[in-house]
């Protein structure tokens, strides 16, 4: 079942081709990988299916209908949530408010102004339960801005998962944290995603975490898709490691240098 | 799994419940302790920190800085001159629900506008609508009474539905010692309802909308729509500020629509700290007490309250009440 197509999408920045004529296609339940080098234009595809910039063409078809000029709570509202590559937190409210706000959203519970937020149990323990997968229910009280790198990247995925969103961009989660940290970060998302039935497009520069994670990987360049394929077509795919490691030959991902 | 579930909050209510009613309590036996004079400078004080904690809700919840506040308290002054003159209206309580349904309307169309923009462009915007507002009633002086204003009279006034009135004997004396209370009532239920309201869902969005706009709109939050209902919430209050203090000043004149005024919103909000809900009620006693105090100390009055002013903000960033949890932070710690 197809979720998400983009048809001949495209998003210019003056010269700068930043989505060039994307024709990309994304199942349900799939954990997709995006890669390519600095300025390919993964972001830039994040921003536009996100509603966060405007495409300059092409169409945007979720779910079977068009939602190419939807605004960003349209988008969320039928099911598309994204993290950010720079984390995006409500950075004065505590762990477990950020949590516990997607959730009065999703659930249309927001708008109430007569109920204290505290007081409502249902989403109380699901925020926690929440917090719990993503490792983070010890700091449930602490404020946001006050976590550290490893933990505020974790809280603003929490905070796009908690939507239980159909379809999950995560720009590049483990940007910015520790080599030692990143295993961690990506089983703990790994494991809560495919748990909860969510198709993710997630955009990475770790070689190693795509191919452990993904089912199908996506490259990219100059803002078009260069190749498609499974990790293992990828892997094999010359003119692929050209791009991404400027060299080749059977070995070039496994190569150290 | 580890499960902890808002162990804190349950206690919090209670605490903040009793600490309140402490309050409420002093406050209510207060006039009999102290001179008529003192009730008076009170009730003012009372009024001030409703428009104050209405002020907030855009300020300190929402992360909007509105320099026009004057428009909402001087909308709420004005409806009821109008309403008590051109109505022949006697009932504080009709006074009220006009006078409240008059600024939200006004509060609506300049919020309309304002929320358009943020930062510096809102700050701007406000504080030219309130201009406006400002000029109208200096310049259609055959409906506003121009700088002579309107006057309101207390004794003219009913209470409760007319249950009280101040006609015959020593009308004012009995006016000001039952506004008292009329206004403590007043002052109680609408510090319960915005903290009710900063407290819910709805006033965690806004605080959302505060610390990343961008964010708040991922989790699916029409943020201009929030902005929106907080700034007529924020200037209904104020209104409501207005509306209380026209009777207890006996007049309303174009001085509340101006700019300045709006600055004295801003800076009691400020003063007592606008980074936590009680701030604004602590800054604008206070701000109440100075104001008063300098003025019957000397004829360059708002040069000693700047200079005060100045001192204060300097030594108290946080403000009065967020200096006061810093240190009462920093004892627990040494304990």
């Amino acid at each position: 079942m197809t979720l998400l197509e983009t048809v001949n999408l495209k998003k210019y920045f003056g010269d700068t081709h930043a989505v060039d004529d994307v024709n990309l296609t994304i199942a349900e339940a799939e954990f997709v990988s995006v890669v390519g080098p600095n300025g390919a234009g993964k972001t830039s595809l994040c921003n536009v299916v996100s509603a966060y910039l405007a495409p300059d063409s092409g169409k945007i078809i979720f779910k079977g209908s068009d939602v190419t000029h939807s605004s960003v709570t349209e988008r969320v509202k039928a099911g598309i949530a994204r993290s950010f590559q720079l984390v995006n937190l409500f950075d004065d409210l505590t762990a477990f408010d950020n949590v516990a706000l997607a959730i009065f959203s999703r659930d249309g519970k927001i708008r109430n102004m007569t109920t204290l937020a505290h007081r409502d149990r249902g989403v109380t323990i699901e925020a926690d339960t929440i917090l719990d997968q993503f490792g983070l229910v010890n700091k449930r009280n602490e404020i946001a801005r006050g976590l550290a790198q490893g933990e505020r990247k974790l809280l603003d995925v929490a905070l796009a998962y908690a939507l239980r969103p159909k379809l999950l961009f995560l720009d590049e989660p483990t940007s910015g944290v520790s080599t030692r940290d990143k295993d961690k970060i990506m089983d703990t998302i790994a494991s809560v995603v495919r748990g909860g039935g969510i198709t993710a497009v997630i955009i990475e520069h770790d070689m190693d975490v795509v191919f452990k994670y993904s089912n199908r990987i996506v490259v990219m360049h100059q803002g078009a898709i260069l190749a498609q394929g499974t990790p293992h077509a990828i892997r094999n795919n010359d003119n692929v490691a050209m791009i991404l490691l400027g060299s080749s030959g059977p070995d070039a991902f496994s190569r150290k240098d | 799994m580890t499960m902890v579930i808002a162990p804190a909050t349950g206690t919090s209510i209670w605490r903040i419940t009793i600490v309140s009613a402490i309050i409420l309590v002093i406050l209510a036996i207060l006039p009999q302790l102290v001179e008529p004079y003192q009730t008076v400078l009170l009730t003012y004080g009372l009024i001030m920190a409703i428009a104050a904690l209405g002020f907030n809700l855009l300020l300190g919840y929402t992360g909007l800085l509105s320099f026009g506040h004057s428009a909402y308290f001087g909308a709420g002054a004005y409806t009821v001159a109008f309403i008590m003159r051109d109505f022949g209206a006697h009932s504080m309580e009709l006074c009220i629900v006009g006078g409240m349904l008059g600024t939200l309307i006004i509060a609506a169309v300049f919020g309309f506008v304002c929320v358009r923009h943020t930062r510096i462009f809102f700050g701007i915007l406000t504080l030219a609508l309130s201009q406006v507002l400002w000029s109208l009633a200096f310049k259609f002086f055959w409906v506003t009474g121009g700088t002579d204003g309107i006057r309101v009279a207390s004794a003219n006034l009913t209470l409760v539905g007319g249950l009280i009135d101040f006609k015959g004997a020593r009308s004012f004396q009995r006016f000001i010692y039952a506004y008292y209370y009329y206004v403590l009532v007043l002052f109680a239920i609408s510090t319960i309802i915005l903290w009710v309201i900063t407290h819910s869902p709805f006033g965690k969005a806004l605080q959302a909308i505060r610390d990343n706009e961008t964010r708040a709109q991922f989790v699916g939050i029409s943020v201009r729509r929030y902005r929106w209902i907080a700034f007529m919430i924020s200037g209904t209050f104020t209104g409501l500020a207005g509306i209380l203090w026209v009777p207890l000043n006996g007049l309303t004149t174009p001085d509340i629509l101006y700019w300045p005024f709006s600055g004295e919103i801003v800076f009691m909000t400020v003063l007592g700290g606008f980074r936590s809900f009680s701030g604004p009620i602590v800054g604008a006693m206070a701000f109440n007490y100075l104001k008063t105090y300098a003025i019957a100390s000397t004829e360059y009055w708002q040069l000693l309250l700047g200079v005060v002013l100045v001192i204060l903000v300097m030594a108290l960033p946080a403000g009065i009440v967020g200096t006061a949890a810093r240190l009462a932070a920093k004892l627990r710690r040494w304990k």
